[in-house]
């Protein structure tokens, strides 16, 4: 810059020192903001994330660095990615002018000065500029569902073009662009801490502090407190659970995945997390904020989560709402508000060991018309121990397919054998319903009879208890389901299929086992073994949608005013392909959708068949008799 | 305002009932127990008062079976105190059950109102709530669906026929049997059931003086004879659903 | 002679009830069988004892207001001074507490539950009902003049016979301690079950309130109403004014249909009037084949459907 900037007097008053004068009110403010949120994050309760720094390090690169969550979206992945990285040059750039306009006697050149400095910026000014178009006609034009459209966004949007355009017109009016920009940033800094672009400065700290333990374990590491009271004010949640307010961008990713909030359900996970951090700062810093639980979060909301991990799957920021959510419940159960219904489930599941209210003892009664035993795994040795689950040994819907499962077992010489009374619900939903005492009740009994029997491995029919027995359980030996069995049967050759099945079908991935475990392919490669012709619904694999049962939903009414049942969405989603079939690979899901085929009209048109169903009909002739 | 709440374990008919050798009592060997439906709705309306009024619940059991996870429970839900009487008679029926059990409560007065199921699935000689009421000399009224207290006496709804509930003003203290409390007993999470068995101690007196004899004799407990069980439409749900609107078309009822 | 045989006459609302009835055909069959005179006590009203003309005589005192505390004193004091062999008591939820106050204090059973009372060999053996009706116990007293508590539907109700004579009987009454002040009517509006011809009656089996419309549907095609057991009421799935059994409504329809119900006695007490009663369940060990018909052994939710496009079809 021919001539220096701050070596001008802006009324009477040398430059360089309007800019200290400057800098040191935006950076107290800033300060001042950052020390009072970090304050608050410190009242939170504690939580180990500090373990597995290379870890860390990895994911901040990939979330932070290269945003793959938010290139699922095209219209707006790439824009956000260009002005964050723009965000990142043009924070080093007026770091660099701020410190040489501070102290003019440094022997340094402006970044504008310098070649590769003035391209980088006028190379991304061009850019950033497109990408706050394409945002801008995205907000006006085709905003997405559940995306907030505030004037703070607005004004924030504005402010970014701004730092462009003087970036771009600096050439025509050096100083006064120069001093524009300065002071634009300088705002910005004031006004960031104090608008949802809090997200900008929080939201790395976020994906650094991700959660690195299995998505389906709902414990909390290094949690000092007890945890079954649950959370009913801000400052019993974890540090980390109220970081995730301030890292939310309110892009609506969550809500437009979660299958509550498309049903009409009185929640959207967004909000969960937005309420919880305006109500930390108002009743942390300005103590009024009310009660969390009643004048912030209603309790329809908190029970509305189906915990099917959609949100936390798409959330760009890797929030985790959910834990959230089950620490407000864990305090409605301590509290004893909850629906009768479920009251009535969690009675069962402390007396009977299951929802059903039916003696445990009853439990292996659906082998009965089998005409031989199921080998009792706590008299002899088993290689799989078979974990049936509630709704497969006793929902009289559901006993047949069971019975076949362990037919298909002994047909392909599986050296299997079951818990008879000893099986209790693995307490996989009981935790998620927010009753850990239950759970961990559950969890202890269940392994009491684990320590009795001699097996290898564990089966399992059920993704929900799947899900709690590989991530909650701390088991030594591997834990299957069934679709992975049958798939290892298939490749070893001990099942095979004779005639080419024929169906053309579609599969609808469980929640806890394909977004919690990453399991999607062995089901589909039985079903393709066995001659079907697979065609994928629209949402598919970790964008399956939900049935509506889990997270104990199964056990409560549904509120008045819903839209559409998930599972007569998900129905219809099915029909749609034209496929005869829908395969299911979980005993509630074939409960959700036989029900919801009646409820859709789609009786005779779709018709919901177990994994195991499929399976059945194309082994061998000669293997089925 | 005090409240004493008599509590009693009865045999789980989710569990199938067998009866033993003698023919005329229950197999117990597989028995489990719960504890008494009427008797949980007592206790919840016993908390519900205590919520709205203030005061104590003290609740009375006779020892039993997994008595002490229930008295933990009812602790957890909101109960002072939790009395057992130990050392009982076997096999008491409900009239010599009461008889210990007025007496331990007589024990434990001053109370403004006793509070009991009105009646047990296996009461055969009598119902606890009237027979303690005798021996206190305190008024008592059954089948109750609600209470309201304050002042001397308390509003008491008992429930008749068809729906229609009729409205008693009870001078306290007295005996109520209760069918229903006004809202479904709650639930209380195992943690809190937990932390209570640290915490509380449940309080144990030996049974007072002597029971008298059953005035009953059991001749014989048997399954109920299927005298008239119905005719049984085989088939799938579609075919038994046929075969019954054949039935009720030849009978005319369509 | 042995000593009489009583019955106390229950009355609701200026008229004696059904079960007294009930209860008079039953007490003359044991005073037969012990060769004695069939007594009601009549607590009140003095002109309801022209209803009660099966009975030999009617021991009536007139100045008892109607609750359990004074009609339990009465009694009481009435078997103490004149001694009956035994005293048969309406079972119901109006009767019960009086019968076991008076028991009480009369230091005898209350025989519970009773659906069949006999004289053997001198002694009255009575068939009770226990453990909600998974089984059932024959009970005797050892004690004179005990109480038994008897079930509606043990028998047909007594045709009312001529006038009986009528014994006037003073009792003293304590001070009342329990005053009744007024009755609480269920709230008013939807269908009166009792006036209907064909009834579909929902048990817990139906699990939630959105399966309630399987019963709407299948009501609707055979013409009638829906009513429910006491857990769907307590559930708030049905007015309190649908529910059938011993704390709800007596229902007399032509067809009754059990959807997902055990048959716990306090239900089928209030169905005694129906003709023909089928009952769909998956428990076949379920009390409620007992007390039906018809029975079909499997689950609700495939039955209900295909029985409801079954009549659709028949009905054309
Ligand atoms: C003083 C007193 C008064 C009472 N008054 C009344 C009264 O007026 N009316 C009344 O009804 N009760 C009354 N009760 C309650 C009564 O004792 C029983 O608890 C009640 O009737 C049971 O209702 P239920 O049969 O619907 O439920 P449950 O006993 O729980 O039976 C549910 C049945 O549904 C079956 N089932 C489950 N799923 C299915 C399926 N998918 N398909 C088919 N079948 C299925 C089960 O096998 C079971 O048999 C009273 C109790 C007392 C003590």
């Amino acid at each position: 810059m021919t001539h220096d900037p701050v070596r001008i007097s802006l009324l009477g008053v040398p430059g360089w020192a309007v800019l200290w004068a400057l800098s040191v009110a935006a950076f107290g403010v800033f300060g001042w903001r950052a020390w009072q949120l970090i304050g608050l994050l410190r009242q939170g309760r504690p939580e180990n994330r500090f373990d597995q720094l290379g870890q860390r390090v990895l994911r901040f690169c990939k979330h932070v660095l290269l945003q793959p969550r938010l290139l699922n979206e095209r219209s707006i992945g790439l824009p956000h990615l260009l002005i964050f990285w723009g965000f990142v040059v043009y924070v080093i750039c007026f770091n660099w002018s701020l410190v040489r306009g501070l102290v003019p006697v440094l022997p340094i050149p402006y970044p504008e000065e310098v070649f590769v400095a003035a391209l980088f910026l006028k190379a991304f000014a061009v850019l950033v500029l497109i990408s706050l178009g394409i945002a801008v006609a995205r907000r006006i034009f085709f905003p997405p569902p559940h995306l907030h459209l505030s004037w703070d966004a607005n004004l924030i949007l504005s402010l970014i073009a701004v730092l462009m355009l003087t970036t771009l017109l600096s050439a025509f009016w050096p100083r006064a662009m120069w001093w524009l920009h300065m002071v634009t940033v300088l705002f910005f800094l004031v006004y960031l801490p104090y608008s949802k672009h809090l997200h900008l400065l929080a939201s790395p700290f976020n994906v650094f502090f991700g959660n690195l333990r299995p998505a389906g374990d709902l414990g909390i590491a290094g949690g000092s407190e007890e945890i079954t009271a649950g959370s009913a004010k801000w400052n019993e949640f974890t540090w980390k659970q109220l970081l995730s307010g301030f890292s939310c961008a309110e892009c609506g990713r969550c809500d437009r995945a979660c299958p509550a909030t498309t049903a009409g359900f009185p929640l959207q996970p967004q909000e969960i997390v937005q309420k919880l951090k305006k109500h930390t700062i108002h009743a942390g810093l300005e103590t009024n904020g009310g009660k969390l639980i009643g004048d912030v979060i209603t309790e329809d909301e908190i029970w509305a989560c189906t915990t099917c991990m959609s949100c936390m799957e798409r959330c760009a920021v890797l929030n985790e709402q959910i834990p959230i959510i089950v620490q407000l419940r864990r305090h409605l159960v301590a509290e004893g508000q909850m629906a009768k219904t479920l009251q009535d489930a969690l009675q069962n599941f402390t007396r009977y060991g299951n929802s059903f209210g039916k003696s445990d003892r009853m439990r292996a009664k659906w082998t009965q018309p089998l005409g031989w035993k199921v080998k009792d795994a706590r008299k002899e040795p088993v290689e799989y121990l078979w974990f049936v689950g509630d709704y497969a040994s006793y929902d009289p819907r559901l006993e047949e397919i069971t019975r076949q499962t362990a037919r298909l077992f002994q047909q392909a010489g599986v050296d299997f054998g079951i818990l008879y009374e000893g099986e209790r619900n693995a307490g996989n939903d009981v935790r998620r319903i927010g009753e850990e005492g239950l759970f961990e009740m559950l969890r202890d009994k269940n392994k009491q009879s684990f320590e009795k029997a001699q097996f290898k491995a564990i089966v399992t029919t059920d993704p929900h208890a799947y899900n709690a027995l590989k991530n909650e359980y701390g088991l030594s030996v591997p834990v299957l389901h069934y679709s992975e069995l049958l798939d290892q049967l298939v490749a070893q050759g001990k099942l095979t299929f004779a005639k080419k099945n024929g169906v053309r079908a579609t599969y609808h991935d469980p929640c806890y086992l394909g977004r919690y475990n990453d399991i999607y392919e062995p089901a589909r490669r039985v079903l393709q073994a066995a001659g079907v012709e697979l065609v994928e619904m629209p949402r598919s694999r970790c964008q399956s949608y939900c049935c509506g049962a889990g997270g104990g939903r199964i056990w409560m009414e549904d509120t008045p005013g819903v839209k559409e049942r998930s599972a007569e969405s998900r129905v219809r989603e099915a029909a749609a392909l034209g496929v005869d079939t829908l395969v299911v690979a979980c005993p509630k899901d074939l409960v959700m959708f036989q029900d919801a085929v009646k409820t859709a009209g789609l009786e005779g048109k779709l018709t919901i068949k177990d994994l195991t169903e499929l399976v059945q009909e194309a082994l061998k002739p000669a293997a089925q008799a | 305002m005090n409240i004493l709440v008599l509590l009693k374990m009865v045999p789980d008919v989710v569990e199938e009932l067998e009866v033993a050798g003698d023919g005329k009592s229950l197999d117990t060997s597989f028995l489990r127990t719960i504890i008494n439906e009427r008797d949980d709705h007592a206790l919840e309306q016993a908390i519900l008062l205590k919520e709205r009024h203030g005061g104590k619940v003290t609740v009375v059991a006779l020892d039993a079976p997994d008595i002490d996870d229930t008295l933990f429970a009812t602790m957890a839900k909101g109960a002072d105190r939790a009395v057992k009487i130990t050392d009982a008679p076997e096999g008491m029926t409900t009239q010599m059950a009461a008889k210990l059990c007025g007496q331990v409560v007589a024990g434990l007065l001053p109370a403004d109102l006793v509070l009991t199921g009105v009646q047990a699935l296996d009461d055969l000689d009598g119902l606890s709530a009237a027979l303690v009421a005798q021996q206190l000399n305190f008024p008592y009224i059954g089948v109750v669906t609600a209470v309201t207290a304050g002042g001397p006496t308390a509003t008491v709804l008992k429930e008749f026929a068809g729906g229609v509930r009729g409205e008693f003003a009870v001078t306290l203290p007295a005996v109520l049997g209760v069918q229903a409390a006004e809202k479904p007993p709650r639930y209380v999470p195992v943690a809190k059931v937990r932390a209570v068995m640290k915490t509380n101690k449940i309080e144990t007196v030996s049974a007072p003086g002597d029971a008298g004899a059953a005035q009953i004799e059991v001749r014989q407990l048997a399954k109920p004879v299927v005298s008239s069980h119905a005719e049984m439409l085989e088939g799938s749900p579609e075919e038994a659903a046929g075969k019954l609107v054949e039935l009720l078309a030849q009978r005319g009822l369509l | 002679m042995a000593s009489n045989i009583w019955v106390l006459a229950e009355t609701w609302r200026g008229q004696v009830t059904e079960t007294t009835l009930e209860l008079l055909t039953l007490g003359r069959e044991v005073a037969g069988q012990s060769g004695s005179q069939l007594e009601a006590v009549l607590l009140g009203d003095k002109s309801l004892a022209a209803s009660l003309g099966a009975a030999d005589n009617v021991l009536c005192a007139a100045n008892v207001e109607p609750t359990p505390e004074a009609v339990a004193a009465a009694l009481a004091q009435l078997v103490k001074e004149r001694q009956p062999q035994a005293v048969l008591v309406p079972w119901t939820n109006l009767s019960m507490d009086a019968g076991a106050l008076a028991a009480a204090q009369l230091n005898v059973p209350f025989v519970n539950g009773c659906k069949d009372l006999k004289s053997d060999a001198g002694t009255l053996v009575a068939q009770c009902v226990v453990y909600g009706g998974k089984l059932e116990a024959a009970v005797s007293a050892t004690t004179a003049s005990t109480l038994f508590g008897v079930l509606p539907g043990s028998r047909s109700a007594a045709s009312p016979g001529n006038a009986p004579t009528v014994t006037d009987v003073a009792v003293t009454l304590p001070e009342a301690k329990v005053k009744f002040t007024k009755y609480l009517e269920p709230e008013a509006g939807g269908v009166d079950i009792t006036q209907q011809d064909v009834l579909i009656a929902v048990g817990r089996g139906i699990q939630t309130q959105d399966n309630m419309e399987l019963a709407n549907d299948l009501a609707a095609a055979l013409g009638g109403a829906v009513c429910g057991s006491r857990p769907v009421i307590d559930q708030g799935w049905l007015p309190l004014s649908c529910q059938v059994g011993k704390s709800g409504m007596q229902v007399k329809p032509k067809l009754y249909i059990m959807l997902g119900i055990s048959g716990a006695p306090e239900h089928i007490e209030g169905i005694k009037g129906a003709q023909v009663v089928v009952a769909v369940n998956t428990d076949a060990a379920a009390p409620v084949f007992n007390a039906s018909h018809y029975g079909i052994n499997a689950d609700l939710f495939e039955v209900v459907p295909a029985l409801t496009e079954a009549v659709k079809a028949k009905k054309g």
